[in-house]
């Protein structure tokens, strides 16, 4: 964070106090002027901080440095005009009585202060559905805070009817009570899933129908909520990479890099040219495959299945190229935080350029499938429509976004990793459709191709790992003859990395859009909080705008068209 | 389990020839509901495309209607949210069935030994064959796709399976 806009803020809040952490600035504010400063930041010319990208609480219980209340909520915004990054804080006096809701600012709110209630017990005042999202409804008490034992599980007898939500989404949309019962006008619920083939993993829709017709939908999430927060506080930073990968597992490997990532801009640690490269070739890898099922799925549900052939041929023909790059098909944990886990094969390159024809081959053959496909434009052309203004009050990152118009990409916009060297495009949609986001995804396949191919011609030779003590493990000559070297390979593998106090957010461009990790350390090996900004979670929350109005079918196309994975949604 | 003539004989007929037939039919026309919802499912995908080819089992007709399938493939972690559904299509679910546990979450909880995650599938319903891996490999999903098929060749028609099971739902 530059020093000029460090002091814009400062002026403009001067009873706040201002810090730059990495690349954010961040604001204490108290409670009372939360949601003031929250709504300038927002509504201000010169700030316009539009977009919300999380709320969560930390629980400094056991925290080693004395703070001024129990609990604080962080909001985190991001101007996507001039990329800049702020995260509001505030000290919760009482979880009880809580903090004012910032609902009315942002609709990304709503779903981010739920799972924060949900999770650490602290109270949005004013919020319109303060319900659980990620646990069940039985469960009793909040897992996050400090003092629930992390082993603790509680039975859920019977699912939530979301009678009460429909009816109110319903209210909300103008229908009485008198209209639902009219014989003519009969409002009909329809559930799917959350196991239903449409739902792409487990999802639970609910609609209140006219005919075919939505015209109220509420859903739920939360049923393959695994707890990775939770269990990530007992795991040293490295112990905690495998447990990313099963985040968003079509790319797995995104994640892991993604979160080491984070890790490294915290301690300060400059990873090797070589590194880097092979991180941009893997996350490029990984993005085609990620897009590579959802275009494939979401063409299932339109009944193009032959595209699904095509299309997963070239996937499968990829796990045999990545299990030989990184020794696993889907759950890769490749990477370590310094460097990767292992150099690449001799003759990958080969390989690689020939497995690179056969995509474009796969996914040309597709597109032709689709390009003038009557029914596919039928289908997709103004239906779901999310538009720019709304998507970003929900939050929108990554294609979805870039569909609607916003053309923000974190890889241009605040490049890492040399993103600014390789010459790529960044594919924008017109009007939030679900073509646009169809057809952004099988332009970014080929974007990313042509990244891989520059990347493939200037990757140099070169360690893999950071000549760094605090964070690389000795070499084995070092570890069986040195006394040192040995006390240092136990340190890290027993202790785990250390890394400073503090707090720290950092953000990485994934597949689905702006895939966040929200740090708190206490200075050990082990994490004290980690918080993952899941992008499709934001995007979920949006569903009932992009579907409410369009046919049933539609809905179910629309689903498949954002690209919504279990693991990172629920976490 | 006992449906047309198998209910009229009940245990008074010696049914060997009749059982070898029944099973037979069985092992290679089993129809899987996939109750995918995490990684695993993934892998079944792998599974059921071109490469690996399910079909060869006789097993690719993929239902997701539990009325219309007789082998239930949890394939993920199934937290306690989730447990309740899981359970109830199991029930709906006509008899013969046979339930695989795919990967380490749904034979045991995995690595999320934590607040949400059910520790195994089997403290809700009972399971005949379990896959190791996170998640395993589509291989492993067609190996015990013949452990299953090995089991039917064992069994009889006249005998109820499971019937005594209680789980932490019951």
């Amino acid at each position: 964070m530059n020093a000029t806009v460090l002091e814009k803020l400062q002026t403009a809040f001067p009873d706040a106090s201002v810090a730059a952490v990495l690349d954010s600035a961040v604001i204490t504010v108290s409670t009372e002027k939360l949601i003031d400063t929250l709504s300038r930041l927002k509504n201000d010319r010169d700030l316009r901080f539009s977009l919300l990208l999380d709320v969560t609480a930390i629980d400094y219980l056991d925290y080693p440095v004395a703070q001024e209340a129990r609990f604080a909520v962080v909001y985190t915004l991001r101007n996507w005009h001039q990329n800049l990054l702020v995260q509001v804080r505030t000290p919760v006096k009482d979880p009880d009585i809580g903090v004012p809701t910032a609902t009315g600012l942002w609709d990304s709110a709503n779903w981010g202060e739920r799972e924060t209630w949900d999770q650490y017990g602290i109270n949005f005042i004013g919020h319109p559905d303060l319900r659980r999202i990620l646990n069940h409804w039985q469960f009793k008490g909040h897992p996050l805070r400090k003092d629930y034992p992390t082993q603790q599980g509680q039975v859920c007898f019977e699912t939530d009817s979301l009678e009460g939500p429909i009816k109110a989404r319903l209210a909300a949309k103008g229908v009485s009570e008198s209209t639902m019962k009219d014989i003519n006008t009969e409002i009909m619920f329809l559930n799917i899933g959350p196991s239903h083939p449409v739902t792409h993993g487990a999802i639970r829709i609910l609609t209140a129908l006219d005919g075919e017709t939505i015209i109220a939908n509420v859903n739920e999430v939360g049923y393959l909520h695994r707890g990775f927060e939770k269990t990530a506080e007992g795991l040293t930073y490295n112990q905690v990479i495998p447990l990313t990968d099963r985040l968003n597992y079509c790319s797995a490997l995104m994640n892991n890099i993604a979160y080491v990532k984070a890790i490294e801009s915290w301690l300060g640690v400059e990873i090797t040219e070589r590194t880097k490269f092979m991180r941009v070739i893997l996350t490029e890898f990984f993005r085609i495959q990620d897009h590579l099922v959802c275009i494939a799925a979401n063409l299932v549900d339109m009944g193009g299945l032959t595209n699904y052939w095509y299309l997963y041929n070239e996937k499968e023909a990829s796990y045999d190229l990545i299990s030989r790059l990184t020794g696993a098909r889907l759950t890769n944990s490749f990477t370590r935080i310094g460097g990767m886990y292992r150099d690449f094969y001799e003759g990958w390159e080969g390989d690689m350029v020939n497995h690179l024809k056969d995509i474009e081959k796969g996914v040309s053959d597709s597109f032709k499938l689709v390009a003038a496909n009557r029914i596919v434009h039928d289908r997709t052309q103004g239906v779901c429509i999310m538009p720019k203004e709304t998507a970003l009050s929900y939050g929108y990152t990554g294609p979805c976004l870039r569909a609607s118009g916003v053309p923000f990409d974190l890889r241009k916009d605040a490049p890492y990793y040399n993103y600014d060297a390789f010459d790529f495009e960044v594919p924008v949609g017109t009007i939030g459709d679900l073509y646009d986001r169809l057809m952004i995804r099988y332009e970014e396949i080929f974007q990313s191709m042509k990244i891989i191919r520059q990347a493939m011609k200037l990757i140099p030779k070169g360690p893999i790992f950071v000549d760094d003590h605090r964070v690389a493990i000795p070499p084995k000559s070092q570890v069986y003859n040195k006394i040192e070297g040995l006390a240092n390979h136990f340190k890290i593998i027993y202790e785990g990395v250390k890394t400073p106090k503090g707090e720290w957010y950092d953000s990485f461009e994934a597949a689905n859009g702006e895939l966040g990790f929200h740090f708190v350390s206490d200075g050990s090996g082990r994490p004290y909080k980690v918080k993952v900004r899941p992008p499709c979670f934001y995007i979920m929350g949006g569903f009932p705008e992009m579907v409410e109005g369009s046919m049933i079918a539609d809905a179910v196309i629309n689903l498949g068209s954002i690209n919504i994975i279990g693991g990172e949604l629920d976490r | 389990m006992a449906l047309g003539l198998e209910a009229s004989l009940g245990d008074s007929v010696v049914t060997t020839k009749l059982d070898a037939i029944i099973n037979w039919g069985r092992q290679y026309s089993l129809w899987p509901f996939v109750f995918g919802t995490a990684c695993c499912a993934i892998e079944f995908m792998s599974a059921a495309a071109s490469q690996h080819d399910i079909s060869r089992w006789g097993a690719e007709v993929v239902r997701f209607s539990p009325r219309q399938a007789d082998l239930l493939l949890v394939c993920g972690t199934i937290s306690y949210k989730q447990a309740p559904i899981l359970k109830r299509i199991y029930e709906q679910m006509a008899e013969p069935k046979w339930v695989v546990a795919m990967g380490a979450c749904a034979s045991s909880g995995g690595i999320y030994d934590n607040y949400c995650t059910v520790q195994g599938i089997d403290t809700i319903i009972p399971v005949d064959v379990y896959i190791s891996g996170c998640p395993p490999r589509p291989e492993a999903v067609l190996d015990a796709l013949m452990k299953i098929q090995d089991q039917i060749k064992g069994e009889t028609v006249i005998k109820d399976r499971h019937k005594d099971f209680k789980g932490i739902l019951d």
